[in-house]
C-alpha cells in the first residue's frame, strides 16, 4: 500500500465569513430548539425552522439530513460523520439520491450539538429540507470524467454560498433543487431538477450554461425544458435570481401538490415562462449579484487536480482471480489521468439496506481514502461512494480492504445496485416499505453470473409519491402505494435518466409485497427472451414496448389465481 | 396606541389603517389604505392632503404601485403566516427597482423574530410584531448574523458580505 499522500484539501475551504455564518446558524438553531422545548414556539412555528436545518420529525424519531455539497467529502469529514452517527445515533447513516446523509434516530435535543460538530469540520445541514433552495448536487465524476467540458464543482460551491439563507428566496412556494453537470452524459439527473445547469463553452471558448427549468419527480413528474441555450458564467446568479423571483411571486401556494416550479412552467408554457424570466432579468441584472472573475478564480483554485504521479495505464485485472476481475469490471471506472481509476464503494451489499453505511465503515473508508485517493470521498446520486483517484497498481489491495468491510459487492450498474428511499420503516411520509422489497430482490437475484448476464438494469424504488427513490426514471421503477391499509407496489418500465431522460410507463395494477421480486423476475425473463445482440434492457424495452412485459406479468398472476 | 419596531427603536405608531377607529380619510390623520381600495378610488386618494400609506397583499404586483409610489410615506407588506414569502420579493422590488426610500413595514401574523433578519435584509425597516412577540427578541434577532452572502439591502450590523451588487 502507498504511504499517506501529503494532505492537500483540493476542495473548498471555509474562510472566516463561511465559518462565522455556520457558527451563527448553529447558535440560532440552538436558541430555536430551546424555545421549542420550553413551549415558546409552537409545533407549527418550529416546523419551518427545523426543516431549514435539515430536521424532520419521522415515524420513530427525528431524521436529520446532513448536506454534502455536490457530494464531496474529505476523509476528515467522513470520519466525523461516522463519529456523529455513533455518538448521536445508532451507528449508521443513509446516503440519499441527492448526495446527502440521513441520520434516522437522533434526539431532537441533541441536534444543535450535532450541527456544532458538523460546523467544526466545515459542514452543515442548512436547507436540506423545507421550501427553499436545497443542497446543490453534481456529477460524481466531476473533475475526472474523460468527457467533461469543465469541472462543475466550483460553480456548485458558488451556488451553495449564494443560496445559503437567501433573504428573498428562503420561503418559496415549495422546495427548489439545482443540479450542475459538466459532461454530455448526465450523471446528476439534472433533467429532473427544478433547475438543471449543463456546462458549455461558446464559440470563443467562454464558459457558460445551458439552463433547464421545470423538471422534477414526485406527483406529476416532468422533464426539465431548455429555457436558455447559453448563459454566460458572469450572469449565473442574476439569472437564477430572475427565475426564482418569477417563481416566488407566481408559483402556486394554494395547493402543496401544485406548488413546484414545474407546475408554473407547465401552466404558462416554456415560452411565456421564458418571457417573464427574461423581462425580470433585464430589469434586475444591473443591480443583481455580480460574479467577478476574481471570485470565480478564488473558488476554482480550491478544486485543482491532486498531485498525480506520472504513470502508464496497466491491466490491473490481468492474472487475478475472477472475483477481483468482476469487481474491477463493475466497480471501477475510467479516469482521465493515465494510471488511475475511479473506484465505487458499493453500499448495495445483498442483505443490507441500499445506501446505508455503518460508522465503522465510514471511518475505515475515510482512512483508506487518505492512503489511496488523496483524502477525498464522493457520495453518488446512486447511493454509493466513490474513491475518485486511485492508482491502478493498488486496486487489488483496495479491493481486499473494501471486501473485508463488506463494501466490494461487484454489482455497480447491475440490477441489485438499486436506489431505494428509507420507506415506511423510517419515513412518516411513506405508504409502503422499501427495505424488505429491496432485500427480497437481492435474494431473488443473488447469483452474480445471472446478474452480469442481465447487464445494466436500473431499479429505483420509492415508498411514496414524493419519489425520493426516483422511481419514475428507473428502467424498472417501483412505487409503494397504500391499498386499504396494505403495502402494494406499482411497477413502471422504461424510465431513464442517464443521457436520455424518460419517465416510465405503468405496467398495470399494483402487486402485493411478496409478489414484487417474482414480478421483476418475470420482467427480466421477457427481456432475456427478446433481447437482440448486446441490447441492454432499456433498449429492448424501447424497441418492443410495454405489451410483452405486461402480458407476461399479468398472465402469470391470473395463472396463480 | 399601537407600538412598532422602527429602525431598531420601539415607537408609537402614528399611522392608522383605513377602517380603524379614528381613521378619517377626509381628515388629517396619517392613514394606510389597502392597495385595492387605493386603486378603486385612486384619484380621490391622490388628492388627499394628509400623510398617506398603502398596504399590499401578498398577491399584489408592486409594478402596479410604481407610478404612485411618491404619494406614500409608508408601504406595508403582509406576511400572513410562516410560509408565505411573497412579501420578500415585493420589498426587494420596491427598494432595488423602484427606489422606494420611505418606511417599509412588515405586517401580519408571520412577523416573528425568526424571520425578521430576512425581512430587514430585503429592505423592511419597520415591523408590526405578531401577537406574542417581544420587542427585545426582535431587536436581538436583527443582529443574529453579522455576515451574509447576498447583496440584498445593506444592514449596519453586517460586517462582511460575499457577493456584491453590480451597482
Amino acid at each position: 500500500m502507498l504511504p499517506p499522500a501529503a494532505y492537500s484539501p483540493r476542495m473548498y475551504q471555509y474562510d472566516p465569513l463561511d465559518q462565522a455564518f455556520v457558527d451563527q446558524r448553529v447558535a440560532e438553531f440552538r436558541d430555536q430548539t430551546r424555545r421549542y422545548l420550553a413551549g415558546e414556539l409552537s409545533e407549527d412555528e418550529f416546523r419551518g425552522l427545523r426543516l431549514r436545518n435539515g430536521l424532520y420529525i419521522q415515524r420513530h424519531a427525528p431524521m436529520l439530513r446532513i448536506a454534502i455539497p455536490y457530494g464531496l467529502l474529505s476523509s476528515r469529514q467522513l470520519r466525523k460523520l461516522g463519529a456523529i452517527a455513533r455518538d448521536f445515533d445508532r451507528g449508521f447513516g443513509h446516503f440519499t439520491t441527492r448526495q446527502n446523509l440521513q441520520l434516522n434516530w437522533p434526539r431532537l435535543e441533541a441536534v444543535p450539538d450535532i450541527l456544532e460538530q458538523l460546523a467544526s469540520v466545515q459542514m452543515h445541514a442548512i436547507q436540506t429540507s423545507g421550501n427553499c433552495i436545497r443542497n446543490v448536487t453534481a456529477d460524481h465524476m466531476a473533475g475526472i470524467a474523460v468527457d467533461e467540458v469543465d469541472d462543475p464543482r466550483p460553480y456548485c460551491e458558488i451556488i451553495r454560498q449564494w443560496a445559503n439563507l437567501h433573504p428573498e428566496f428562503t420561503y418559496l412556494p415549495r422546495k427548489f433543487k439545482i443540479a450542475v453537470t459538466g459532461s454530455p452524459e448526465d450523471r446528476a439527473a439534472s433533467e429532473v431538477h427544478d433547475v438543471g445547469l449543463h456546462l458549455r463553452r461558446d464559440e470563443r471558448g467562454q464558459i457558460g450554461f445551458q439552463v433547464l427549468v421545470g423538471g422534477g419527480l414526485g406527483r406529476a413528474p416532468m422533464i426539465g425544458q431548455v429555457i436558455r441555450e447559453f448563459l454566460p458564467l458572469p450572469d449565473l446568479l442574476t439569472y437564477l435570481e430572475a427565475i426564482l423571483r418569477v417563481y416566488n411571486r407566481h408559483g402556486r401556494r394554494d395547493n402543496i401538490h401544485k406548488a413546484r416550479i414545474k407546475i408554473l412552467v407547465k401552466a404558462l408554457g416554456i415560452d411565456r415562462f421564458r418571457e417573464q424570466v427574461d423581462a425580470e432579468w433585464d430589469a434586475a441584472r444591473a443591480t443583481g449579484p455580480v460574479l467577478p472573475g476574481t471570485e470565480v478564480a478564488r473558488i476554482r483554485a480550491f478544486f485543482q487536480p491532486p498531485a498525480y504521479a506520472t504513470l502508464e495505464n496497466i491491466d490491473a485485472a490481468a492474472g487475478r482471480e475472477p472475483e477481483f476481475q468482476a469487481w474491477y469490471r463493475y466497480n471501477t471506472r475510467a479516469h482521465k489521468v493515465h494510471g488511475y481509476r475511479a473506484v465505487f464503494v458499493s453500499l448495495k451489499a445483498h442483505g443490507r439496506n441500499p445506501g446505508d453505511m455503518t460508522s465503522q465503515q465510514m471511518e475505515a473508508v475515510a482512512n483508506l481514502a487518505e492512503r489511496v485517493s488523496f483524502g477525498q470521498v464522493r457520495a453518488t446520486h446512486n447511493q454509493n461512494l466513490l474513491l475518485a483517484d486511485v492508482r491502478q497498481d493498488v486496486l487489488y489491495e483496495v479491493w481486499r480492504e473494501l471486501r473485508a468491510l463488506d463494501l466490494a459487492m461487484p454489482n455497480i450498474g447491475t440490477l441489485t445496485d438499486m436506489i431505494a428511499c428509507p420507506g415506511l420503516d423510517f419515513c412518516s411520509l411513506a405508504n409502503a416499505g422499501t427495505l424488505n422489497v429491496a432485500q427480497a430482490i437481492q435474494k431473488q437475484f443473488d447469483d452474480l453470473d445471472y446478474l452480469y448476464d442481465l447487464g445494466d438494469i436500473e431499479i429505483k424504488m420509492s415508498g411514496c409519491m414524493n419519489a425520493c427513490g426516483h422511481h419514475h426514471v428507473g428502467h424498472i421503477g417501483i412505487l409503494g402505494v397504500d391499498k386499504h391499509g396494505e403495502e402494494w407496489y406499482q411497477i413502471t418500465l422504461g424510465g431513464s435518466v442517464n443521457g436520455f431522460t424518460a419517465l416510465g410507463d405503468v405496467i398495470g395494477p399494483s402487486v402485493a409485497q411478496a409478489d414484487v421480486a417474482p414480478t421483476i423476475e418475470r420482467i427480466v425473463e421477457v427481456y432475456r427472451a427478446q433481447r437482440e445482440d448486446g441490447e441492454r434492457f432499456i433498449e429492448t424495452y424501447r424497441r418492443i414496448g410495454l405489451k410483452p412485459f405486461k402480458e407476461r406479468v399479468y398472465a402469470a398472476h391470473s395463472e396463480a389465481a | 396606541m399601537r407600538r412598532i419596531l422602527k429602525r431598531r427603536e420601539i415607537v408609537t405608531d402614528e399611522w392608522l389603517y383605513a377602517g380603524e377607529e379614528g381613521a378619517d380619510p377626509a381628515g388629517q390623520t396619517p392613514l394606510i389604505v389597502p392597495f385595492a381600495q387605493f386603486r378603486a378610488h385612486a384619484d380621490v386618494w391622490r388628492g388627499r392632503r394628509a400623510p398617506l400609506g398603502v398596504r399590499l397583499s401578498p398577491a399584489d404586483a408592486v409594478e402596479d404601485l410604481a407610478a404612485d409610489l411618491s404619494l406614500f410615506q409608508v408601504v406595508a407588506a403582509e406576511f400572513p403566516g410562516p410560509a408565505d414569502g411573497r412579501a420578500f420579493s415585493q420589498a426587494r422590488l420596491l427598494r432595488s427597482r423602484f427606489h422606494y426610500g420611505g418606511e417599509l413595514r412588515a405586517v401580519g401574523a408571520g412577523v416573528k423574530q425568526d424571520l425578521i433578519f430576512l425581512m430587514a435584509r430585503c429592505g423592511f425597516d419597520s415591523f408590526e410584531l405578531a401577537a406574542g412577540e417581544t420587542f427585545e427578541a426582535a431587536i436581538a434577532a436583527l443582529s443574529r448574523y453579522d455576515v451574509a452572502y447576498q447583496p440584498a439591502e445593506p444592514l449596519e450590523t453586517i460586517r462582511q458580505q460575499r457577493f456584491l451588487a453590480a451597482q
